[in-house]
């Protein structure tokens, strides 16, 4: 039996993260994440995870203000993680366009020694000009341009990191000699970096910290299958799933690389109850504080790409047809709608047939949690997704901070462990090692 | 002259500031690439008081040429990023200020801004920066940005390094101002989870900085709500008139090195007279702890082939002549000392468990942390931020 990958997402910014609740915490304190990470230690979870947004969002020319906002810097905040976690993994998303190989490679070797090994890295390709606005570089790569810098940015950090080899670092005071004189040397002449020199950081616990991708295009396809350990997917329904694991594992092959070298791990929600109908319930609470009247019509907006804020949240749908032009309403995230009119005419259809307003319908339409149930129906769920390869495990994204996940580490992962699929204890200290990818290199 | 006044750093770097005090019986050389060394340096430096910890960095090999490596294999190469190893030690320690270095040539303004304020969370408000340009040449191929032809300090006086010198450090200073808005671009009350109107951020509240200057702009606001320090204390080693300049408008504490206590009342009345009464003036010091002193630093220089140099003044000596030194150099208006050990950590715990009592003996240094931040430690009160109160 295949055995399930656990990873813990620290909510952050985005609807579904519910900061109204009387139990909602801090978004930023060090608490919060302490506790978060503690509790995806205890349930021996693979990896601790932090997405990344360089850019506050704006929604119709004006800072978007109803979601959380604000975050820790990634890399940061894990280095002090590491301090009050021994085993888990901690994984940082870090965007490949307005950082530097020479920086990023160092701080990751950094974090993995400091670590003992648990260092992981989703390389994420933003490159939209508005988030350029804060970088000495501004805009300046084109979106057709993102994956090739990414594809070149990693493969340049894995020179820095082979510019040691262990017997460089040396350390013996008798011989008098502390590292070997070519330590670190490297000279990379690309497309994109074109640089040479010594690297500081010795070879580090996993060599190459673990690599996640996250991106749905051909192009990022390719890209994590020619040479991520694991992709973070948004797939998280069986049959969407099963379709892209298909479709990614199959990738493999033409890049000489065998199937379980690459783990596909969707990004899910959860609503837990001591019965289904109590999960179902609390499912649709949740649902409720996640749309608020506010970030109903704000959604909307998103579809319409029109000022839609004079409309009723419980009210009907407008009878304009959205703005199909080039121009986006919204910044700091991508329009999600590929044909806005089509969409459009589908969710009248269901708001008519169903007698919904704005607010239901898109509480409805929008981001309904992957596993509903009590913990015995949620275990079952995620491991019949894994056995049939729908995904290799998920990343598992609480919709409250920082005690989102103690119901599922208290009572669902258990249940997991009862079946065998799921670890009992830590069998490795690296995070490679978590995956089973540690003879791949 | 009240005990909480003067204040004393130390600065961490690898084994120590000899060249080869790895090689010193009393070293753990074995270690310098793990985290349990920085947390046993930076917990021995909280046992003393200490106001905070430099920790020293670069984004270049350690070497004896400026130019770039010079290919040594007997002396300490490589290092970890100074803020990641900060913050690893963050969660360790309760009250030691913790002061990495970040340059401010090759980094991104918007990153400095956010690595710096997340430090100042995970410390509960004791992160520090040192701000220092790159000079080198190396650091630029790193990079692969710009050329920097180099900074010989035997021609410092060329018309060309002056221009590259005045360059660098204007630039230092766009850093540390875009630094400085983007951590007043959140006021301290942005978040205000009002349910009715279910907003969680008032927007007002929020500022975009505009940051426009002749290298580059920023537009804002940060990613990080305002650390709790608000301004987390901004510290800079100077040697010279442009680097004073560039401390004294930007920073909160600056490092300087006289060699004695003429040269530094010399350098106090330079740097007063460019017009900051608050920045706080430490000098820097290689300090040789002990009745061993001069005998473990002739046997170090022996090891390495040569007599220890350095930019600032090196010192020799027992606990009890270090303590006479600061005394009689803080009448000079120092505020303070930054010590370098040169061997780690035997010098380290000279300074904590010799020098520390000796000069609490003396009534010239706490007995007790007063306060929880490095701002408290060092006097500064916390800055409201600029934008505070403004509407766009
Ligand atoms: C599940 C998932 C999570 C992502 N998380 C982030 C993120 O935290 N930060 C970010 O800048 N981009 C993130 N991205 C964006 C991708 O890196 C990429 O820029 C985007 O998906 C467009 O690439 P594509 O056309 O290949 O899908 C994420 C994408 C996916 C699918």
């Amino acid at each position: 039996m295949k055995q399930v990958i656990l990873a813990a997402h620290f909510p952050g910014v985005n609807n579904h993260t519910v900061w109204s609740d009387p139990a909602s915490g801090s978004q930023i304190d060090f608490a919060s994440f302490v506790h978060l990470a503690r509790t995806a230690e205890r349930g021996r979870f693979d990896f601790f995870f932090l997405a990344d947004g360089q850019r506050l969002r704006e929604q119709r020319g004006r800072i978007h203000d109803l979601d959380v906002v604000g975050r820790p810097d990634a890399l940061t905040v894990l280095a002090a993680l590491a301090a009050v976690t021994d085993r888990l993994g901690l994984a940082a998303t870090i965007n490949a366009t307005f950082n530097e190989p020479y920086e990023i490679a160092r701080k990751l070797a950094t974090l993995d020694h400091l670590s003992g090994g648990r260092a992981g890295w989703n390389i994420v390709t933003s490159s939209d000009a508005f988030t350029g606005e804060n970088f000495r570089r501004g805009g300046f790569l084109d979106h057709s341009q993102r994956y090739e810098r990414a594809e070149e940015f990693l493969r340049t950090t894995r020179e820095l990191w082979d510019s040691w080899v262990p017997e460089d670092l040396v350390a013996d005071p008798v011989a008098g000699t502390f590292a070997a004189a070519d330590a670190g040397a490297f000279t990379h002449h690309g497309a994109q970096f074109d640089i040479g020199g010594h690297f500081t950081v010795p070879r580090s616990p996993q060599r190459y910290p673990l690599t996640l991708q996250a991106g749905d295009s051909e192009e990022g396809r390719e890209f994590a299958a020619s040479t991520a350990d694991a992709v973070f997917s948004r797939h998280s329904t069986l049959e969407a799933g099963q379709a892209f694991y298909r479709d990614v594992k199959s990738r493999l092959a033409g890049h000489g690389r065998s199937p379980d070298s690459l783990k596909i791990l969707p990004g899910v929600t959860f609503a837990l109850g001591d019965t289904d109908a109590e999960a179902r319930e609390n499912a649709d609470h949740i649902r409720r504080q996640q749309v608020s009247p506010q970030t109903a019509i704000l959604l909307l907006e998103q579809l319409w790409n029109r000022d839609l804020s004079s409309y009723d949240p419980d009210g009907p749908l407008p009878d304009i047809d959205p703005d199909v032009s080039e121009d986006s309403i919204i910044k700091g995230r991508a329009r999600m709608h590929r044909d806005p009119l089509k969409t459009a005419a589908e969710w009248r259809a269901l708001a008519e047939a169903k007698r919904l307003g704005i607010r239901d319908l898109i509480i409805e339409v929008t981001g309904r949690q992957s596993f509903i149930g009590s913990p015995a129906r949620i275990a079952e769920e995620i491991n019949e997704f894994v056995q049939a390869d729908a995904a290799d495990g998920f990343i598992l994204v609480p919709h409250l901070t920082p005690t989102g996940l103690d119901g599922f580490v208290d009572r669902v992962v258990p249940l997991l462990q009862e079946r065998g699929v799921f670890r009992t204890d830590y069998e490795t200290t690296t995070l490679r090692g978590h995956l089973g990818l540690e003879n791949d290199l | 002259m009240s005990a909480a006044s003067l204040h004393l750093a130390v600065a961490l770097d690898g084994a120590g500031w000899h060249p080869a005090a790895w090689r010193d019986p009393a070293a753990f050389p074995k270690d310098l690439f793990t985290a349990a060394y920085w947390a046993a340096l930076v917990a021995e430096a909280e046992r003393g008081l200490l106001d905070f910890v430099t920790i020293e960095d670069s984004l270049a090999l350690q070497s004896t040429r400026h130019e770039g490596p010079d290919g040594r294999t007997d002396q300490v190469r490589g290092r970890f990023d100074a803020l990641l190893v900060a913050s690893r030690i963050a969660p360790l320690t309760g009250r030691i200020g913790l002061v990495p270095t970040v340059t401010t040539t090759h980094t991104e303004p918007f990153h400095i801004a956010s690595g710096l304020a997340t430090l100042d969370y995970v410390s509960g408000g004791r992160a520090g920066w040192r701000a220092q340009v790159s000079g080198r040449g190396a650091e630029a191929a790193h990079f692969g940005r710009r050329d920097i032809p180099g900074l010989r300090p035997e021609s410092l006086d060329d018309p060309e390094t002056v221009r590259l010198i005045h360059e660098l450090f204007d630039e230092a200073a766009d850093v540390v101002e875009v630094v400085r808005r983007l951590w007043d671009s959140w006021e301290d009350d942005a978040v205000i989870r009002d349910v009715p109107t279910g907003r969680f951020v008032d927007r007002d509240r929020l500022h975009y900085i505009d940051f426009e200057g002749s290298r580059f702009s920023v537009k804002g606001p940060s990613i990080v709500p305002r650390p709790p320090q608000g301004q987390p204390p901004v510290t800079a080693l100077a040697h010279a008139r442009v680097p004073y300049e560039f401390a004294a408008r930007g920073a909160d504490v600056v490092y300087v090195t006289p060699h004695d206590a003429e040269q530094a009342r010399a350098i106090v009345e330079e740097v007063r007279g460019i017009g900051n009464d608050v920045l706080k003036i430490f000098a820097d010091l290689v300090v040789y702890v002990g009745e061993d002193a001069r005998e473990r630093k002739a046997r170090l220089d022996e090891l390495d082939g040569a007599g220890h140099v350095s930019d600032a003044a090196i010192f020799t000596g027992t606990p009890g002549e270090l303590a006479d030194l600061i005394l009689d150099w803080r009448r000079a208006g120092l505020e303070g000392f930054r010590l370098r050990p040169a061997v780690l950590p035997t010098d380290l715990g000279a300074i904590t468990r010799r020098l520390v009592p000796e000069l609490q003996r003396r009534g010239a240094f706490r007995s007790g942390y007063e306060a929880a931040t490095l701002r408290g430690h060092l006097g500064l009160p916390r800055p409201a931020g600029r934008y505070a109160g403004s509407r766009r």
